[in-house]
């Protein structure tokens, strides 16, 4: 292994970083609205929702995620109507096209995660929040959300993960994140293992870093399954 | 531009590319069962790695399996097609022969695609196999089974009995993965409705089709995955 070419590599390959979080966050966060979203279809008890979003996540979990890419990206600019659009300036960008297909495909599998979580909750705490008299939103915000994520968390950082992965496909629509810089190089130098190296710890680098962080917000969110804190003091009185 | 309607895109006449669009979607089936068949074998050794090998089978496995979880398939594809392509290049050159000699993108997809499930599946066989009662394997000793015998009769029955669900998993996430191979040239089925789609200019009725197609596949595997692990835990209570 050459140290020199692959350390830059990791030079070039750094520079593609910040694009790879970009469509990472940006389809993260945009799609865990629609995944709440799809969730609350599949509970709200609507015969027409609950159907709309049990054929979504069938569809796009069904579906290779660069078939639902190509389909955006290259299937859409099919249609006149598309092209002569109001969204055709963000729908022609491959960029928000990647953002847009990793949005609705991470929304699917999100949404079957948090239904979980949703179903987790237990009746009685619901039930203790109406005694209370709460009205109905503030139960969802203040009981069945926090005990929902707190539930879900585990799989959506599996999910998190995969997305990170998945970001590797937005390069085949030319897009230059770590995978299509990595792709450029390898063909250009026709050195694959040092290029392979850099670029798959790149990746490790990030996952175990949102391993990490993840188990951390697990833990800042279950107070109630911590050791309690040794209380200093407190004994006194049964000294004597 | 001659712009096939919709149904003339998928018929079987002259100007169909129905045979070639079933054509691609053999070959993805194709690779996609090469992959998860190397791959199952991958992962048994693998889970055996973990479970009973040495300290230095087991610290291979674990490194095994948490590189090949971590970074993006698309990236081991390209390791696979391009690293090869420069094996057999080098191979070729030793041979006499001159220029670049490309890996066949069918064997380097498969590779990849099994490289991948592999780890997957090390994950899942490993999982089986602690789900398996110690008490089983305790009274299959306990009656004078060989190692081999109480294997082939206890232990590999019971262990797939718990790993069907995961390996149903694993085999759709195959499929899926499987359109990644598109990228090395594998006339399969994303490759197919992407000729199509570049040859009628109609690329949103060709990429829909494929992903009809792609749906249809998965849809029925997953209910025949379904039928077979009922069939095969019919003795199993259900609490």
């Amino acid at each position: 292994m050459d140290i020199a070419f692959a350390s830059e590599t990791l030079i070039s390959l750094l520079s593609a970083l910040p694009l790879t979080l970009e469509l990472a966050v940006t389809a993260i966060a945009l799609g865990s609205v629609l995944a709440l979203a799809l969730a609350l279809a599949r509970l709200s008890g609507m015969l027409v929702l609950d159907w709309f979003a049990r054929a979504y996540v069938f569809v796009f979990r069904g579906t290779p995620l660069l078939v639902q890419i190509f389909l955006i990206y290259y299937g859409l600019s099919q249609f006149a109507a598309v092209r002569h659009s109001i969204l055709w300036p963000v729908l022609r960008e491959p960029y928000w096209c990647a953002v847009l297909a990793l949005m609705l495909n991470t929304a699917a599998y999100a949404s079957e995660i948090i239904r979980g979580g949703l179903l987790s909750v237990p009746h009685g705490q619901v039930e203790a929040a109406r005694a209370c008299g709460m009205p109905r939103l503030m139960i969802f915000r203040r009981i069945v959300m926090p005990l929902a994520i707190r539930q879900a968390l585990p799989g959506y950082g599996n999910e998190m993960i995969s997305m990170v992965k998945a970001t590797s496909l937005a390069s085949i629509i030319t897009l230059m994140e770590i995978t299509g810089v990595a792709a450029r190089i390898i063909s250009e130098s026709y050195r694959v293992i040092e290029v392979f190296v850099v670029a798959g710890a790149i990746y490790l680098a990030i996952n175990f870093l949102l391993t990490r962080l993840i188990a951390f917000v697990e833990y800042w969110l279950t107070p109630n399954q911590r050791q309690p804190m040794a209380i200093h003091g407190e004994l006194k009185g049964e000294a004597h | 531009m001659n712009s096939p309607a919709f149904f003339d895109i998928i018929s079987f006449g002259p100007d169909g590319w129905g045979h070639a669009l079933t054509a691609g979607a053999w070959m993805t089936v194709l690779i996609a069962l090469a992959g998860f068949a190397i791959g199952s074998f991958i992962g048994i050794f693998g889970a055996w790695a973990k479970i009973s090998g040495g300290p230095v089978p087991r610290v291979i496995a674990e490194a095994y399996t948490t590189i090949l979880r971590g970074i993006p398939d698309l990236l081991v594809i390209y390791l696979f097609y391009f690293g090869g392509s420069a094996v057999v290049t080098a191979v070729g050159q030793f041979f006499g022969a001159e220029g670049f000699v490309s890996f066949p993108g069918f064997v380097a997809g498969a590779l990849a695609v099994s490289v991948t499930s592999g780890a997957q599946q090390t994950e899942v066989f490993r999982g089986a196999f602690r789900a398996v009662h110690p008490g089983e394997l305790e009274a299959a000793t306990a009656c004078g089974m060989g190692r081999v015998l109480k294997f082939r009769r206890i232990t590999a029955p019971l262990t797939l009995r718990h790993a069907l669900p995961g390996l149903g998993n694993v085999w759709q996430v195959v499929l899926k993965e499987s359109a990644l191979v598109s990228v090395t040239g594998v006339v399969e089925l994303l490759r197919q409705a992407q000729i199509g789609a570049g040859s009628t200019s109609l690329p949103f009725d060709f990429y829909f089709i494929a992903a009809m197609i792609y749906l249809a596949i998965s849809t029925v595997s997953g209910a025949f995955l379904n039928a077979s692990e009922r069939w095969f835990s019919r003795g199993v209570r259900r609490g």
